[in-house]
């Protein structure tokens, strides 16, 4: 099922939490809305689900308007950031309440609960866990119970406010993946909630990047982290550098500040070198040097004073033979400007 | 350096030394703060509590169950109990829905109503009861139209009823209000989003999740509705047989030199108040029970 989202305003107070908010989610596709807190990612995940009403705007699923359906009637399985498991009931009555509160007349037999809950513990491999309660559980667990409910009642969209949000950082790897293959065979619209760019770029089909109520920017997780549409996708996707000034015939001028246009560069499309390269380059005194992991990363101050960051391959450092408080040249390979309003 | 090796091992022991002089007093202390403690339960607990029984049974048994099986008596109890029985259900309801109000939602007046609950715990009872003759005495508010309809309360079971509820309205609220705060939405909410609605949500995940605060709220309740004195006085009218409460029918038995009897029934009240506490603290174990069964099964789990 495909879902609209049209023009969604919604305050709290003073606070404004959404600002004209649009959104096409695909049907099939896993989404991911990215943004840090209070970006409204959240409100706009819980405005789809029912439990949050929009000041105004429409949401719609497979273009029908449901934005006065209530929570109940909107078929939508929610998964909480906390999971909101019931404390007093086992793992497998948490994963049959949805059935169970059905109205007779749609309500499964015993038997046929019995055996979806059954299926449902396969798929989140908790099969021996069933009579457990929630307090019994680890995080990681608790999680795939919690999901595992949602699943029970064959929801038409499944939504995550930050799923992995609790968890430790394997954990959360480990059960980003399974999500992600869990999705693939289920093949149920998906949206999910994360302030995490390596977790939305990892699993997502799109990335929809929030910031201060708007959406910024919509892509597949190449497009968004490849071609930002707008400074602050640039900045929360990945390390830059900012620099103040333009871009001339493929020749970045980087310290131009009356120029008032913003250059943006990640670290590693930068260049360094003992002597001066290429077409545009600066000088630099090297600060800080870390070589652990596959990139080594390096800390310099700039020759009016910025600080700069640049990552090399272990090899090129080699190469180099750098060494701290050493002048070197650096020079972009690729650049993105952005005047001082935003626009590209 | 040398030197500071051995110092630091001959403080350590010194140390540990005062530490356990510091945790545990002279025997002497300990004897008497304990004897201090036990003579204070006894004088002002278990004595009364011997003396209420001893007197009552001073006469014999037949004495103690003649002044209990004696019509006015008799009255009493049933009144007690037909006042209980109608706060402490009607309490229940009322105390679960306002705790229910101020802990899951928020709205305008959410202190002012929290504050309101307390109303009946920080005014004196004889208060509460005379607010009850000033609203619904002959001389009171709707004192005329009542009379003119021929409904009488106060003097009569309803205010007696009426005044019982007001005073026991803070128990079951009080109780429930912080457990339900510490819970939050997440729980409702997740039932809701499974297709469940307001009342299978209520009766299927809010209501289990506090029935244990709900027990303690309602034996709380229970003891206070059948103990009332002060409020249940005022609007009684001390009719013998008829508006007469334990409590009011053991204060009049006792003006009238009536010791035996007085004691004898006052022994009920304080069986009450044993049985509550046995329940009260049977509640308490099998909430911890259930803990410590989950604990435990737990870490079964984690090998």
């Amino acid at each position: 099922m495909s879902i609209s989202v049209r023009d969604i305003q919604k305050n709290f107070g003073k606070f404004t939490a959404l600002d004209g908010v649009s959104l096409e989610i695909p049907a099939g596709q896993l989404v991911a809305l990215l943004g840090p807190s209070g970006s409204g990612k959240t409100t706009l995940l819980r405005i789809i689900a029912g439990l949050e009403f929009p000041d105004c705007g429409s949401v719609e699923f497979d273009g029908k308007d449901i934005s006065e359906r209530t929570a109940q009637e909107r078929r939508v399985g929610f998964v909480f950031q906390h999971y909101a498991l019931f404390r007093h009931m086992t793992v497998f009555e948490n994963i049959a309440f949805g059935l169970r509160v059905r109205p007779r007349k749609f309500r499964p037999s015993k038997e046929e609960i019995r055996a979806k809950v059954n299926e449902l513990l396969r798929l989140i491999q908790l099969q021996n866990q069933a009579q457990r309660y929630p307090s019994q559980l680890s995080g990681g667990q608790r999680q795939r119970v919690a999901l595992a409910r949602a699943l029970a009642v064959e929801p038409s969209v499944l939504l995550l406010d930050e799923p992995f949000g609790a968890l430790d950082a394997k954990v959360r790897l480990e059960l980003r993946r399974w999500l992600r293959q869990l999705h693939d065979e289920v093949h149920i619209t998906s949206v999910f909630v994360t302030h995490d760019q390596d977790e939305a770029l990892e699993v997502a089909d799109r990335v929809a990047v929030m910031n201060e109520g708007r959406v910024e920017q919509v892509g597949t997780p190449d497009e968004v982290y490849d071609h930002p549409a707008t400074p602050f996708v640039y900045n929360f996707l990945g390390n830059v550098n900012l620099f103040h000034g333009r871009l001339d015939n493929e020749k970045a001028f980087v310290h131009e500040p009356a120029n008032g246009n913003l250059v943006f560069i990640r670290p590693h499309l930068l260049e360094i070198a003992r002597q001066p390269e290429g077409a545009s380059h600066f000088r630099a005194t090297t600060k800080h040097i870390n070589a652990a992991g596959p990139l080594v990363k390096i800390e310099a101050v700039t020759e009016w004073g910025a600080p700069v960051h640049v990552e090399i391959s272990q090899e090129r450092f080699r190469a180099l033979q750098l060494a701290k408080d050493e002048i070197v040249f650096i020079s972009p390979k690729e650049a993105a400007v952005f005047q001082k309003n935003g626009a590209a | 350096m040398a030197v500071s090796i051995p110092l630091t091992a001959q403080i350590a022991p010194n140390r540990a030394q005062s530490v356990t002089r510091a945790t545990s007093e002279p025997s002497v202390i300990r004897w008497v703060l304990t004897g201090v403690a036990v003579i204070f339960l006894i004088a002002f607990l278990f004595l009364p509590l011997g003396v209420v029984f001893g007197t009552g049974f001073a006469k014999g048994v037949s004495v103690y169950l003649a002044s209990l099986r004696e019509p006015d008596a008799l009255s009493a109890i049933k009144l007690t109990l037909i006042a209980a029985g109608i706060a402490v259900p009607l309490n229940l309801m009322f105390g679960a829905a306002a705790a229910w109000a101020i802990g899951k939602f928020d709205f305008v007046g959410k202190r002012v109503l929290i504050t309101l609950i307390d109303l009946p715990f920080s005014v004196s009872p004889v208060v509460s009861g005379l607010i009850y003759v000033l609203l619904f005495g002959l001389q009171g508010l709707l004192g005329p139209w009542l009379s003119d309809h021929n409904i009488q309360i106060i003097f009569a079971v309803p205010g007696i009823v009426l005044a019982t509820i007001f005073v026991t309205f803070p128990f079951v609220a009080r109780e429930l209000l912080p457990m339900m705060q510490a819970q939050g939405n997440d729980e409702e909410e997740a039932a809701l989003m499974l297709g469940a609605s307001g009342w299978q949500t209520l009766f299927r995940v809010t209501l289990p999740n506090v029935k244990w605060a709900l027990l303690y709220g309602v034996i709380l309740c229970n003891a206070r509705a059948m103990g009332e004195f002060g409020a249940v006085s005022v609007v009684s009218g001390h009719i013998r047989g008829l508006t007469n409460t334990i409590p009011l029918h053991i204060e009049i038995l006792y003006n009238d030199y009536q010791f035996v009897a007085a004691f004898a029934v006052a022994s009920l009240l304080a069986l009450l108040a044993l049985v509550t506490l046995v329940v009260k603290s049977a509640v308490e174990w099998k909430q911890r029970q259930q803990l410590a069964e989950q604990a435990s099964a737990g870490e079964q789990g984690v090998r």
